[in-house]
C-alpha cells in the first residue's frame, strides 16, 4: 500500500511556532478545539504537550508486546474497554493541556481616565470566568522555567542526575510534532465505533464525525495524544494531514509556512501483511529498522509490478521513486521515527538535529566544521547522544550516532566544496556513503526547492474537490460547528463551508454595519473572530451594536469637517 | 380518559420515539454523541457515571424480565412466587439505588462544576428532570408497593406487565392499567414522556453502545470517500459527468 509520509529537519527548526499558528487558523480555530493543536512546537528537554504525555506507565497510550508475543493495546483488550466506557479511567483533563483563556480586552477601551494603566484580565473560554494563566501549549518554550518544568522531562529519567539544567550548559533542540499517521494505529484500535480509519489509498488516518460518538477511548489510546476531544460537539478530532490539500497536490498547511523549509512530504510503498509483524519484534530498539523493512524500494521492478497489481495508479508509483521522504528514511537514513517504542509504527519521521552538538564545540572554541572535531564530539557528549536516542530508537545510541556522523561529515565535506577546494573522499567514506550521495543528500536538505521537498501525486477519483473549497473544508467545520441547536451545539445539517465564506467574505467587505455570521455561540474565540464582526458575546448583552458613527467627535469626523470646510 | 393515557398517549410516545429516531439519525448524525464532560472534569464522574450506567443496566434487565416475561414462563422454570419476588427487590433496589445515587452525584456535579454547568444544554435540564421523576417514582413503587405494601397488595406482573405486553402486540387493554396504584400509573407515564423526549436529547447514544468492537478488527482501513463534487449536491441537470 502507499502512504504519505513526513520527514522534519531538526537542525533547521529555529522554533518559530508559524506551523502550529497556521494550523490552528486553518482547522481548530472553532469553539470547542480552543486548546487543540494538530501540530505543536515543544522545547526539548521539556514536558511536552499534553504535559508529560510521553509517560505510558501514566497514560497507557499505545500498544505493548505481551509475554506471548503477541501486540496488545496498553491500556487493554476490548472487553476491557467496554468495562470502562462509562468513565474513561486514562484520559487528560483539559489541566493536562490547558485551560484556554482570552482576556477581557473591553476594559481597556472602556476604562476611565486613571493614573494606572488599565488591564485586560483573562478570561477563561470554558467558564467565561477569570482566571490565573498557569500553563499554555508551550509554556516552557525556549527552556523556559527548565529547572522546575524540563528537570521532569520523562526522557530524563534515568540520566537526570548528570544533566544540567542550567541555562548556558545544558543543550536544547525543538520539536514540531503533527499525528503521526502510524502504520497501526492505536488510536484506531481503541475507537469502540469504528469510527477512526486509514485511507487505504494514501494512509492518511480520520475520524469519521458522523460515526464517532464521543467514547473518548482514542484519546487515550494514541501515545503520541494527538487526537483530541472537541468539548462543543462532544466528538474526536486530529490531525487530517491537510487531505483537501494533498488530494489535489498541495502541501499540507504546516509544510507550506514552514519558515525553515524543512519539512518533506512524499510517499512510501510498505507491505501491508508485515505490519503486524514489525509492530511485534521482540526487542523495543530493534523497532526501527523494523520498520524500514516494511518499507518497499519503489525503483525495485518486483515492487512496482505488485503496486500496479494492488491498483496504485502509476503516477504514484513515480511519486514514491521520486519521494524525498523515502530517500531520506532509507537511501541516505539520516531520518528516524519518533518513539518507535509505542510500536504504532509512525510516519514523521525526524533528522535529528546535530546542533546541539555543533553548539557545544563552537562555544568551546572548536572548530565546530571539522569532521574529527565533531565525530569525537558525538562520541563524548554522551547525554544529547542519549537523549534523543530515547526520543527516536527506544534509546539505541548506535543509529543515533550513526546519523549525526552522517550530518557531521556532510558539513565538512560541503565546507571543503564551498571554500572552491577538493572534496576530500575520505569524508564520506567514512560514513559509508559515496561522495555523490552525501552530495545529493546535501542538496536535499539545504538547498532543495518546494517540488522536490514535497512530492504529492493528485487523488485518483477525478470528483477531487472544486479549487474554491481548497483548505476551507472540513469535516467538522462542514457542520458549521459551534451553533447552538435544541439538540446541542454543532448539531444540524450540513453547512455548505464555500458559499459561507464567500458569502460572509462579501458581506463583510463591503458592510458598513457589524454582519451577523461567523457566529460563535456564548463566547468569543478571539483567536476566531477577524475583528469585523460582532458576534454574540463580544459585547454584553443590551449593549447597541457599535457602528462607527459618522457625527461626534474622533477622526472621522475630524476629517469630515475638514473636507466640509 | 382511560383510553387517551393508556392507549393513545403511549402510543404517540411510541410513534415520537421511533419516528424521531429515524428522524434525528437522518438528520444528525453528527451530534449523535455522549457529549461526554470528562474533559472538564474527572474525580466526580469517575465515580457517578459508572454508579449510574451500571444501575441503568440493572434496571433495564430488571424491567425486560419483569415486563416481557410473563408469569407462565417463570412458572415452568420452576421459580416460585416467593423466590422471584425477592430477587425483583433485591435486584431492583440495588440498581435502582446506585442509579439514584449515581444519578445525584452527576446532577450535582453538573451544577457546581463551573464548564460542565456551562456545557449543560436546557434539553440536558429537561431530560434529567424526566429522569429523575421516573426513577424515583420507579423506586417508590419497588419500596412501597413490594416492599411495605402500602396501599394494599398490588401484582404488577398481573396488571401492568400484561397491559404492556398487550401495548406492545397492539392489542391495548386499558382497563388493566387503571386497576393499578397511583405510583406505577404515574411511573408507566413519566416513563412514556421520557420515550418522547428520548431522540431529541443525548440520550440517543444508548444505541449505539458498541458491541460491535469486540468482533472488529482493531485497525479499520476505508477507502477515500467518494462523495459527490464540493460540499453542496449538484443542482439538477448540473451534475458532474464522468465521476
Ligand atoms: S499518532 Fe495519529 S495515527 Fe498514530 S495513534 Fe496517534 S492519532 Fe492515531
Ligand atoms: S514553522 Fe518550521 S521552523 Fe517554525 S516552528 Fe514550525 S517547524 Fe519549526
Amino acid at each position: 500500500m502507499a502512504q504519505l509520509a513526513m520527514v522534519m529537519n531538526l537542525d533547521k527548526c529555529i522554533g518559530c511556532h508559524t506551523c502550529s499558528v497556521t494550523c490552528k487558523q486553518a482547522w481548530t480555530n472553532r469553539a470547542g478545539t480552543e486548546y487543540v493543536w494538530f501540530n505543536n512546537v515543544e522545547t526539548r528537554p521539556g514536558l511536552g504537550y499534553p504535559r508529560t504525555y510521553e509517560n505510558q506507565q501514566e497514560w497507557q497510550g499505545g500498544w505493548i508486546r505481551k509475554a506471548n508475543g503477541r501486540l496488545a493495546l496498553r491500556s487493554g483488550g476490548r472487553f476491557k474497554k467496554l468495562l470502562t466506557i462509562f468513565s474513561n479511567p486514562k484520559l487528560p483533563s483539559i489541566q493536562d493541556y490547558y485551560e484556554p483563556w482570552t482576556y477581557d480586552y473591553e476594559t481597556l477601551t472602556n476604562s476611565p481616565a486613571t493614573d494606572t494603566f488599565p488591564v485586560a484580565r483573562p478570561k477563561s473560554l470554558l467558564t467565561g470566568k477569570d482566571m490565573n494563566v498557569e500553563w499554555s501549549a508551550n509554556w516552557d518554550d525556549n527552556l523556559g522555567g527548565s529547572r522546575e518544568h524540563a528537570a521532569r522531562d520523562v526522557l530524563l529519567a534515568g540520566i537526570e542526575d548528570r544533566v544540567r539544567m542550567e541555562f548556558e550548559k545544558t543543550f536544547m533542540f525543538y520539536l514540531p510534532r503533527i499525528c503521526e499517521h502510524c502504520l497501526n494505529p492505536s488510536c484506531a484500535a481503541s475507537c469502540p465505533s469504528g469510527a477512526i480509519y486509514k485511507r487505504s489509498e494514501d494512509g492518511i488516518v480520520l475520524v469519521d464525525q458522523d460515526r464517532c460518538r464521543g467514547w473518548r477511548m482514542c484519546v487515550s489510546g494514541c501515545p503520541y495524544k494527538k487526537i483530541y476531544f472537541n468539548h462543543k460537539t462532544g466528538k474526536a478530532e486530529k490531525c487530517t494531514f491537510c487531505y483537501p490539500r494533498v488530494e489535489v497536490g498541495l502541501p499540507t498547511v504546516c509544510s507550506e509556512t514552514c519558515v525553515g523549509r524543512l519539512r518533506y512530504i512524499g510517499l512510501v510503498l510498505y507491505d501491508a501483511d508485515r505490519v503486524l509483524e514489525a509492530a511485534t519484534v521482540a526487542e523495543d530498539s530493534d523497532l526501527y529498522e523494523a520498520q524500514r523493512s516494511v518499507f518497499l524500494d519503489p525503483e525495485d521492478p518486483a515492487v512496482q509490478a505488485a503496486a500496479e497489481a494492488a491498483g496504485i495508479p502509476g503516477d504514484w508509483i513515480e511519486a514514491a521513486r521520486r519521494s524525498p521522504v523515502y530517500a531520506l528514511i532509507n537511501r541516505y537514513r539520516v531520518a528516524l521515527p519518533l518513539h518507535p517504542e509505542y510500536r504504532t509504527l509512525p510516519m514523521v519521521w525526524y533528522i535529528p538535529p546535530l546542533s546541539p552538538v555543533v553548539d557545544i564545540m563552537r562555544e568551546t572554541g572548536h572548530d565546530a566544521e571539522d569532521r574529527g572535531n565533531l565525530f569525537a564530539a558525538i562520541d563524548a557528549l554522551r547525554i544529547p547522544v542519549e537523549y534523543l536516542a530515547k526520543l527516536f530508537t527506544a534509546g539505541d545510541v548506535a543509529p543515533v550516532e550513526n546519523v549525526l556522523r552522517k550530518l557531521a561529515a556532510m558539513r565538512s565535506y560541503m565546507r571543503d566544496l564551498n571554500l572552491g577546494r577538493e572534496g576530500d573522499a575520505s569524508i564520506p567514506a567514512s560514513v559509508g556513503m559515496s561522495e555523490q550521495d552525501l552530495y545529493e543528500m546535501f542538496r536535499l536538505l539545504a538547498l532543495a526547492k518546494y517540488d522536490e521537498r514535497y512530492v504529492i501525486p493528485t487523488a485518483h477519483a477525478e470528483q477531487a474537490h472544486a479549487l474554491e473549497e481548497l483548505a476551507t473544508d472540513c469535516p467538522v467545520s462542514s457542520y458549521g460547528g459551534g451553533q447552538t441547536g435544541t439538540l446541542g451545539e454543532g448539531s444540524g445539517k450540513p453547512l455548505p463551508v464555500a458559499v459561507e465564506n464567500f458569502r460572509m467574505l462579501q458581506e463583510r467587505q463591503t458592510s458598513d454595519q457589524p454582519v451577523e455570521g461567523g457566529r460563535v455561540t456564548g463566547r468569543v474565540n478571539l483567536l476566531s473572530w477577524d475583528g469585523r464582526s460582532a458576534p454574540d458575546g463580544l459585547f454584553p448583552p443590551g449593549a447597541p451594536p457599535r457602528v462607527p458613527r459618522r457625527d461626534g467627535d474622533g477622526p472621522q469626523a475630524a476629517r469630515d469637517g475638514r473636507e466640509g470646510s | 380518559m382511560s383510553l387517551f393515557l393508556w392507549v393513545i398517549f403511549p402510543y404517540l410516545c411510541l410513534a415520537v420515539f421511533v419516528v424521531g429516531h429515524a428522524w434525528r439519525y437522518r438528520y444528525d448524525a453528527f451530534g449523535w454523541t455522549t457529549r461526554s464532560s470528562q474533559l472538564y472534569e474527572d474525580r466526580l464522574l469517575r465515580l457517578g457515571s459508572p454508579l449510574f450506567h451500571f444501575g441503568m443496566l440493572g434496571v433495564v434487565g430488571g424491567h425486560v424480565i419483569g415486563l416481557l416475561i410473563p408469569r407462565s414462563w417463570t412458572d415452568a422454570v420452576g421459580i416460585d412466587e416467593h423466590r422471584y419476588h425477592l430477587g425483583a427487590v433485591i435486584g431492583g433496589l440495588i440498581a435502582g439505588v446506585m442509579a439514584l445515587v449515581g444519578l445525584a452525584i452527576l446532577v450535582y456535579r453538573r451544577r457546581t462544576v463551573g464548564p460542565v454547568f456551562s456545557a449543560t444544554t436546557a434539553m440536558d435540564k429537561v431530560m434529567y428532570l424526566v429522569l429523575t421523576v421516573v426513577i424515583t417514582l420507579g423506586m417508590w413503587n419497588t419500596i412501597a408497593g413490594s416492599t411495605l405494601n402500602l396501599g394494599g397488595e398490588y401484582d404488577y406482573r398481573e396488571g401492568v406487565s400484561v397491559w404492556y405486553r398487550s401495548f406492545l402486540a397492539f392489542q391495548p387493554d386499558a382497563s388493566l392499567m387503571t386497576q393499578a396504584p397511583i405510583g406505577f400509573k404515574l411511573h408507566a407515564l413519566a416513563a412514556f414522556a421520557l420515550f418522547a423526549l428520548w431522540p431529541f436529547t443525548r440520550l440517543v447514544h444508548v444505541f449505539s453502545a458498541p458491541v460491535g468492537y469486540l468482533t472488529r478488527p482493531y485497525i479499520v482501513y476505508r477507502s477515500r470517500d467518494v462523495r459527490p463534487l464540493g460540499t453542496s449536491a449538484a443542482r439538477r441537470g448540473w451534475e458532474r459527468v464522468g465521476s
